[in-house]
């Protein structure tokens, strides 16, 4: 007599082997047959988050600081919908994932049934594939398929959507007896060993070239190939930029490393890309906010670009020696392929450098009335905790003070939603990473809007034992957008009033919500901090906690801006290193720069 | 703008066609003509897609293209070097009086007469685009009911075949 087991029961035996130890996740009415399985699962662990969302950024967080697949799994239309954001978050920043749905049952499937939405559908343009099961004894094999999907080649969301029916219903295919399952995916053939002409090519350019940079991305990373990158970099001696999705992945404190590129980079970085003869992108996919106004980015540059997704070779700028493959091949390769070429001769390019990062460090300036400096406070966040703490960012100020007032010195210490621009993503990335590393310590650096739209899943942190730590960089507003109102649209502050501040001048509320004390309603500890002497004892205070769930509310100026700052659209030689105030470059080929 | 013909090949699936014609609007391409079918092989399809485009956004759509999973591959048709093909079916007003004069247009475009009613034919037509943009030309003063076009279709001249090699990597059963 053959075994039989139930769609259910196939799912969650076929998550189990494929090694899938975390789920985050909401049941509900077409998932519940799922839920039952895995109720008794000793190897599947499953998270029950507050929101959809929550799962879906967990998920990234995990994924992120683990380098594994992060899985979240949601019940049909609107919990399926609310995976929606964090699925386009990662398939904006290449982030591996499975986002498991349940669906009304076949028959009922373009009735408009309760509850039904075609996820499949509308996750068309935001995941790497998705799958919608037709058969109990596809779930095995459908499993692997987007396991493998999302975590090779460029990984990326992938969806499985499972009607009720096929869960309920029974298959004498067992997924542990036929594990691995042959996957069926012919269209399916990433590039992973790059082209050895192509790269004897970059080689001969890397060797010619006088003004070279390595403008590094966050596929440095994906490929986990930071110490192959701090080998190439230190055999060539060339400058490294790291973008916004690769901090991290050259140490900061490396003598090397001109910091991060973009509209709100060094000016070191930025203008050593503007003025470099040649640019070795790896990982990097020229965005509108590294690039500026594309047509003037670079404008001296030849380009080498190597890339896992050949689409992204060509896409935005011109590649004179493209190369298509996993950026730790190509990185060994090219270190193999410069031993046969002259070490380039750049010390003049190094003393224009120098005196860029002599004249412009990154700085800000402490408020007048004594107030709290959000700068401050995150830069000794990061002296405080150490370099091998996780940092999860929302998106605005806070999150570029965080990219650039924090040290970073490893890899996967840095995450944050680099191509959506996701807020309210800190919260829930901090708890997926803080489930995937356990020893670790996570801080989210939060925005006072941005954790107003996710917070709720420090109640999940509580309960599941998911001790992370919040900074909430409370100035008050939606302080990006108010920086862009204050420079942009004459200080008519529209709308970014949030009233969370001790007094709010518009509304004269104070402090709605008291983060303290939600936070204490939510099961964390709750502490606030607002002023500069109190600063390192309150981070020290949250430090010692690793039992619940830390919530700091810093208290901050309001006025407080991110800078250097390219405006959109503009040209990157337009840098201002504060308002109305644009460096004085003397630059003139490969002569010192005057001081 | 330049025309393209490619013709891609994709696995015989659900939602496949939403996904390439999705990827299409995406990206902000405007697709000219789409025609979709069975091939020699059962678990293939075939499109042959036309798209205006300049060749620098042509290659992202086809690199972009080849990045969905159920894309087996891609071949752009050189008009030179492939024979395309339009059918048309097209309702003309043809009473007793201009009937002859439209049936001798007919048979100059080597089209044929699939219907007849009293006061109008249904002409069947192939084609390349321009001669069916002539033969509308030429019909049009009679005055057209109703027409209706395939999209286009193309296959590369000579013995060599693009669906072999793509082929044998869905052929499971070898």
């Amino acid at each position: 007599m053959t075994r039989e087991i139930t769609g259910a029961q196939s799912l969650v035996h076929s998550l189990e082997a494929v090694g899938a130890d975390v789920v985050f996740g909401i049941p509900g009415g077409a998932i519940l047959p799922a839920y039952d399985p895995l109720f008794d699962s000793t190897r599947v662990r499953h998270i029950l988050v507050r929101h959809e969302q929550g799962a879906g950024h967990a998920a990234e967080g995990y994924a992120q600081a683990t380098g594994r697949v992060g899985v979240c799994m949601a019940t049909s239309g609107p919990g399926a919908t609310n995976l929606v954001t964090p699925i386009a978050d990662a398939y904006m920043d290449s982030v591996p994932m499975v986002a498991i749905t349940g669906q009304v049952p076949s028959a009922a499937i373009g009735t408009d049934a309760f509850q039904e939405a075609d996820i499949c559908g509308i996750t068309l343009p935001i995941t790497k594939h998705n799958f919608l099961v037709q058969s109990v004894d596809d779930i095995p094999r459908t499993i692997a398929e987007a396991f493998h999907l999302a975590g090779t080649g460029r990984p990326g969301p992938v969806l499985v959507d499972l009607p009720k029916d096929i869960l309920q219903s029974v298959t004498s295919v067992l997924p542990h007896e036929i594990w691995p399952p042959t996957l069926d995916l012919p269209g399916y053939r990433p590039i992973i060993r790059p082209h050895s002409k192509q790269v004897r090519e970059a080689a001969k350019l890397i060797s010619a070239s006088r003004r070279p940079v390595l403008y590094i991305g966050g596929g440095v990373l994906r490929a986990r190939a930071a110490a192959e990158l701090r080998t190439l970099a230190e055999l060539t001696g060339i400058p490294v930029v790291t973008t916004l999705m690769a901090r991290g992945a050259f140490p900061d404190s490396h003598p090397q490393h001109l910091g991060m590129p973009g509209m709100h980079g060094s000016v070191a970085a930025v203008t050593a890309l503007q003025k470099a003869d040649l640019l070795i992108t790896l990982g990097a996919r020229f965005d509108d906010r590294v690039t500026g106004r594309l047509a003037s980015f670079a404008p001296h540059a030849a380009v080498i670009h190597a890339d896992i997704d050949p689409a992204e070779i060509g896409k935005n700028r011109t590649a004179d020696v493209p190369i298509v493959g996993d950026c730790r091949e190509v990185i060994n390769e090219l270190i193999a392929a410069l031993a046969a070429e002259s070490r380039p001769d750049i010390e003049g390019w190094w003393r224009t450098l120098d005196g860029w990062r002599r004249t412009y460090p990154l700085g800000y300036d402490l408020p007048d009335d004594g107030s709290l400096a959000p700068q401050h406070v995150i830069e000794r966040l990061g002296r405080i905790s150490g370099p091998e703490t996780i940092f999860a960012a929302g998106v605005g100020q806070h999150q570029m003070w965080a990219a650039q007032f924090i040290s970073y010195e490893n890899p996967y210490t840095w995450l944050n939603s680099g191509g959506a621009g996701t807020m309210g993503f800190a919260v829930p990335a901090a708890m997926g990473a803080k489930v995937g590393r356990p020893d670790a310590t996570v801080w989210a650096i939060d925005g006072d809007g941005c954790f107003q739209m996710t917070n709720q899943e420090l109640a999940t942190c509580a309960l599941e034992g998911i001790p992370i730590k919040v900074a909430i960089i409370n100035n008050g507003s939606l302080g990006m957008v108010r920086q862009w109102q204050t420079l942009f649209y004459d200080k008519r502050y529209s709308n970014t009033e949030l009233g969370t501040h001790p007094a709010s001048p518009r509304t004269g509320v104070k402090r709605v919500p008291d983060f303290v004390r939600l936070a204490e309603a939510l099961g964390c500890v709750g502490l606030r901090c607002d002023s500069a002497a109190e600063v390192d004892a309150t981070i020290e205070k949250a430090m010692a906690i690793d039992d619940a769930p830390v919530v700091v509310d810093f208290v901050v100026h309001p006025d407080a801006m991110v800078w250097p700052m390219v405006a959109a659209g503009a040209s990157n030689d337009d840098i201002r290193v504060a308002r109305d105030l644009a460096p004085d470059f003397d630059y003139s080929g490969d002569v010192e720069v005057n001081l | 703008m330049t025309r393209h013909t490619l013709s891609v090949l994709v696995e015989n699936k659900p939602g496949v066609l939403a996904r390439v014609s999705g990827l299409f609007s995406r990206r902000g391409f405007n697709i000219e003509s789409l025609a979709v079918g069975p091939t020699e092989h059962p678990d293939v399809s075939r499109m042959t897609i036309v798209v205006a485009v300049e060749d620098l956004p042509l290659e992202q759509v086809t690199k972009q293209l080849n990045k969905l999973v159920n894309v087996l591959k891609i071949v752009e048709m050189d008009t030179s070097v492939s024979v395309q093909r339009e059918l048309m079916l097209i309702k003309v007003r043809a009473d007793s009086s201009v009937r002859s004069q439209v049936l001798e247009t007919v048979t100059l475009f080597r089209a044929k007469v699939v219907d007849v009613a009293p006061d109008a034919v249904t002409i069947e037509a192939t084609g390349t685009r321009d001669k069916l943009d002539a033969l509308i030309r030429m019909l049009e003063p009679f005055g057209i009911r109703e027409l209706v076009q395939s999209g286009m279709v193309a296959l590369g001249r000579g013995a060599r075949s693009i669906t072999d090699r793509s082929l044998r990597a869905v052929d499971r059963s070898a």
